[in-house]
């Protein structure tokens, strides 16, 4: 099949179209200054229908969860309810303006305010902030936490945290923009966090310069840290405080409560466990759960309820905004309308699902694909395979596009060489996932006998594989 | 059970494929004691139900479909044609993930390189990313860039007295972390830079194009004596003023900023927003964010990757330029929609509106007795001084279902007899007419 | 593996080759082989100064990014400009065209002393074998 070009905006304008229609100017003109006014504005100028065509084309050349299974590991790619979509679309929360005063927007701050609750419950955190962006604004939340709750003690020292070389990238990146040094401690034999290498990080320069630990659990391995109790013990009798990367909560929902485990703080991907859609890249919501320790310190203002109704209320330490107004408030109506739909016991079938059918599909494939650090452990939501023989876990990748299949997470983690990272979610049928598991065990075999098919993957998308390098070398950046 | 396709007969056999009984047996690695506890959260119930609910919630927003509205303050009430949400809830967008295949994510990535150029052109930069969270992260993180390859005397940053004080919030908390000086500087750019006694160190001047007060500064000579400096000028603009007013590239910016929330995406009581940052070529290796570069395969087929990709965090780790990983995607794609629909003429043509519009209603304003506006150039706010109290004044304009601005009390509790008022290509002539009356006939 | 038998080497896969007063520096066939194809070096100011073992700029590939270490500490008092545009010459020719800067020590007894703590090409090989 021959796929053309979509073309550019710029070569689909022809002067003297419009797209939109405007009000004809209805007061008398003001002067503008022409030393102000712009020479010269390029833009497309497309009639409606045009745009229409080019954007939906360009629709028709993406894979989707409405259209495709996507097994990404990390990423909990679970099914976008449409509920969400009308829920959020209603006029009193799609028209309504942040610095809209209280007293006429007491439904928008009381649905932030039991989305707060909501998440108290779920995850055992005494206090919930909304406002962080994504998990990454959520993880730097919660490290300029820590380092305040130092510093408010006088323990400026404190600025070492330590990470597992498991962890994702945002974590010692958030560290840096927090002014902490990140740590990197390794992963013992089976996968979990050295405990000796722990104590040993822990005790360093007498102890006094440990701030903390981030730590994802289960793991990035797919796999529930067995010494999670005894590794929050290590870091809180060394003075230090513990953050917990909650990317993985689709795992845990319902079946236990993350603060049970002694965590002080930890953020939530809104956009993993709690549904709400990845719209090709964004937006999500990290929202931050902090234990007694430090919901003192968590970024303002958060929903309240006094004796007025939903109310906004600031923290006493709170180390300040991390954005502007409330937070994703679009998203945080998507996560609600999903968590007043399930219940307590809705949440606690996903978890059981996404366990359920992530075990279904190991076993399905781990003799041909083995599991990193699998033996004789049980996998959670996820699991990581260490490739197949004869040929890189890329090439498998861009193979399954031929089966239909959106890819697997590759080569995360770092610490399993030729990574597959599959995690399946709940939302996905038995037969799809026997289907998956079919693609997978056919290409473990075409790896054998017929290589080619795999390097030369995919065969019938709109472009193949891209030259990244020459991309980068000479990189453009946009159209002229 | 909605969401969840295995069936309880199909759980069956799957836990017996496993060797287990029960599907409480795959959690055998969490402790005992801490498992299944009870939920302090009401029992799951039907999509009617949670609509309804939510619809309860939602109808006691004042909102500006049904009130009259002239409050801005960094979220404005601008036109979206429809054509936006139409396309973007496509499930082929909307349910997209990051393109890191790019074999089968050509439509979110082309549409972000079409992002990125449109922005460039409008900014008048070189390179554009494909977005962060908001416009006052995208600030900071310019701040950021500015610091960044620079040596450890050169701490010291320049920030305008009119930036938006949630914006000032944003920026102190982003670089807390660094030993840098934030100055507030009052006046012209230029002048500000010019301070050499003063400025020792300095590495960035920023200015608001315009502020949150609504004033146009004067950049003329801002970028020259800001570049003897050897700083960097950082301008966070209003995108839809630069549909007809001279682009901060023009001006010789070197990092632009802006809020992309005019640009096709909802007032949404404050997210998701759109956070736009351009640049020049020399400075695009310093940006954060994703960012999508042409590239062709080995047939010689165009398409488009995310590119320069060994800045991320996924790569760099704790060296990376920023920590951002998930962006604001669907509020990008908007956005470029709502440039392609509006287009050249479009985008001046509400940018001319805008103008107008709140030039007519400050003169009005201004008319009417104890009444003032402020003195200076504006785009589309102005600032009103009062009679009587802006905030009590402001209640009763409520009761009439009309929202005439921000008491900036709101952020500075001296200012009491101040109302910060937007006018924008959604008010008509009619809307600004009623609220002169109301203003006159409520402040007696 | 290729190596140049001239140049000593440090542990983290920089080579380093005299020259009159000056030194210059690249990285190893090693390195430019793991970092696959690079994309962009990013070079320090000429003039600017560097202590033995710091950071003096990054060499990015499309997967990866490393920092460069300078084995000899010392002023830079040249980058190669010719890996602007074909930053591939560190693939190509690491120990000839790919050369990333030129150093001038201040000290020629601390340079010496640093010298002779760097790796022969021999015992470097025996390390990047197993990398």
């Amino acid at each position: 099949m021959i796929h053309p070009d979509i073309p550019l905006l710029k070569d689909l304008s022809v002067p003297g179209r419009i797209g939109a229609s405007l009000p004809r100017l209805d007061v008398e003109e003001t002067p503008i200054p022409p030393q102000l006014l712009r020479d010269s504005l390029t833009l497309p100028e497309m009639d409606e229908l045009s745009v229409v065509r080019h954007f939906t084309l360009l629709s028709q050349r993406n894979y989707s969860i409405d259209g495709q299974f996507y097994p990404l590991g990390s990423c909990t790619m679970k099914y976008n309810p449409k509920m969400n979509e009308a829920a959020a679309s209603l006029t009193g929360f799609r028209r309504t303006h942040p610095l809209s005063p209280e007293r006429i927007s007491r439904g928008a701050i009381d649905l932030l305010y039991k989305l707060q609750r909501s998440l108290e419950a779920i995850t055992g955190f005494s206090a919930v902030s909304l406002q962080p962006a994504a998990g990454a604004q959520g993880e730097l939340t919660g490290v300029f936490m820590i380092r305040d709750y130092h510093r408010r003690r006088g323990e400026n020292r404190r600025t070492r945290i330590l990470i597992p070389d498991s962890a994702h990238g945002t974590n010692p990146a958030s560290c840096t923009m927090a002014g902490l040094i990140a740590q990197t401690i390794p992963s013992n034999t089976s996968g979990g966090v050295d405990l000796d290498a722990l104590r040993a990080a822990c005790a360093e320069e007498g102890g006094k310069t440990l701030a903390g630990l981030m730590i994802t659990n289960p793991s990035t391995l797919g796999l529930f840290e067995c010494n999670i109790e005894e590794i929050v013990r290590i870091v809180h009798e060394a003075g230090g405080l513990v953050y917990g990367d909650g990317a993985n909560m689709n795992a845990l929902v319902g079946v236990l409560r993350p603060a049970d485990l002694g965590f002080d703080v930890m953020h939530f991907n809104l956009h993993k466990t709690f549904s709400t859609p990845h719209g090709g890249g964004g937006p999500g919501a990290g929202a931050v759960g902090a234990a007694p320790s430090l919901s003192d310190y968590l970024p303002g203002p958060l929903a309240a309820m006094s004796s007025e109704g939903p109310t906004f209320t600031v923290p006493k330490h709170s180390i300040g905004r991390m954005k502007v107004f409330n937070g994703n408030f679009g998203v945080l109506v998507r996560a609600y309308a999903y968590i007043l739909m399930l219940g307590a016991d809705g949440l606690r079938r996903v978890a059981e699902g996404a366990v359920l059918n992530a075990n279904y599909l190991r076993a399905l494939v781990e003799h041909a694909y083995p599991v990193a650090y699998g033996e004789g452990r049980r996998s959670m939501h996820e699991f990581v395979s260490t490739g197949i023989p004869n040929v890189h876990t890329l090439d498998v990748a861009k193979r399954l596009i031929d089966y239909g299949f959106h890819p697997p997470t590759i080569y995360f983690p770092l610490i399993v060489k030729e990574a597959l990272m599959i995690e399946p979610t709940e939302t996905e049928s038995k037969e799809t996932l026997d289907a998956f598991a079919k693609a997978l065990l056919s290409i473990a075999e075409e790896a054998r006998s017929n290589p080619e098919l795999l390097l030369a993957a995919p065969h019938d998308t709109p472009v193949g594989r891209l030259d990244e390098t020459a991309a980068a070398r000479k990189p453009i950046l946009c159209y002229r | 059970m909605p969401y969840i396709p295995v069936t309880g007969e199909q759980q069956e056999d799957m836990l017996h494929k496993l060797g287990v009984v029960s599907v409480e047996e795959l959690f055998e690695d969490l402790p005992k004691r801490l498992r299944y506890p009870k939920l302090d959260l009401s029992a799951g119930i039907s999509e009617s139900e949670v609509l309804r609910e939510l619809s309860a919630l939602a109808a006691t927003n004042a909102n500006a479909d049904d009130y009259r509205w002239f409050l801005g303050a960094g979220a404005y009430n601008h036109f979206i044609p429809a054509v936006v949400p139409a396309l973007a809830s496509r499930g082929e967008f909307l349910t997209a993930y990051t393109p890191y295949q790019p074999e089968v994510s050509q439509g979110t990535l082309q549409a972000a390189f079409e992002y990125q150029s449109m922005i460039a052109a409008l900014t008048g930069m070189d390179a554009v990313n494909a977005s962060h969270y908001d416009g006052a992260t995208a600030l900071a993180e310019a701040v950021l860039m500015s610091l960044r390859g620079t040596s450890e005397d050169k701490r010291l940053v320049l920030l305008p007295e009119g930036l938006h004080p949630e914006y000032r919030a944003v920026l102190e908390l982003y670089l807390s972390a660094f030993d840098v000086e934030l100055r507030t500087y009052r006046g012209r750019p230029a002048d500000a830079a010019a301070e050499k006694t003063t400025n020792t160190g300095l590495t960035a001047v920023v200015a608001c194009y315009p502020d949150f007060y609504g004033r146009i500064p004067d950049l003329s000579g801002a970028a020259e004596a800001i570049h003897e400096a050897e700083a960097l000028f950082i301008v966070a603009a209003d995108p839809i003023m630069l549909g007809l007013l001279k682009s901060p590239g023009a001006w010789g910016a070197d990092i632009v900023t802006a809020e992309g929330q005019s640009l096709g995406n909802e007032l949404a009581y404050g997210g998701p927003y759109l956070g736009i940052m351009a640049t020049t070529n020399a400075l695009v290796r310093r940006m954060p964010g994703r960012i999508v570069g042409e590239a062709r395969d080995a047939e010689g087929r165009r398409g488009f990757a995310l590119t320069l990709v060994a800045r991320e965090q996924h790569i760099r780790r704790e060296k990376a330029v920023s920590n951002i990983c998930s962006n604001q995607g669907l509020a990008m794609l908007r956005s470029c929609i709502y440039l392609a629909t509006m287009g050249k003429t479009g985008l001046r043509r509400a940018a001319e509106l805008c103008w107008h519009r709140a030039h007519y209603a400050a003169k009005r304003i201004d008319a009417l007795p104890g009444f003032t506006v402020e003195e200076g150039a504006f785009f589309k706010e102005f600032i009103v001084r009062t009679p009587i109290d802006a905030e009590i004044l402001a209640e009763r304009l409520y009761e009439r279902k009309m929202v005439p601005g921000l008491p900036l009390s709101r952020y500075f509790s001296d200012r009491r007899k101040e109302l910060l008022v937007c006018v924008t290509e959604l008010n008509t002539r009619e809307d600004i007419d009623d609220l002169v009356e109301s203003l006159r006939e409520e402040s007696k | 593996m290729k190596l140049d038998t001239e140049a000593r080497y440090a542990k983290s896969h920089e080579w380093v080759r005299k020259d009159g007063a000056e030194y210059v520096c690249g990285i190893s066939d090693h390195a430019q082989h793991s970092l696959g194809d690079i994309v962009f070096v990013d070079l320090p100011k000429i003039g600017a100064s560097f202590d033995a073992g710091s950071s003096f700029g990054v060499v990015e590939s499309v997967k990866a990014a490393s920092d460069l270490y300078l084995p000899i500490g010392g002023k830079i008092i040249a980058t190669n400009a010719a890996l602007a545009d074909n930053p591939d010459l560190v693939n190509k020719d690491c120990y000839g065209e790919g050369w990333i800067i030129r150093v001038a020590p201040t000290d020629a007894n601390k340079a010496g002393a640093e010298w002779n703590n760097l790796l022969t090409s021999d015992d470097y090989e025996k390390i990047a074998e197993e990398d």
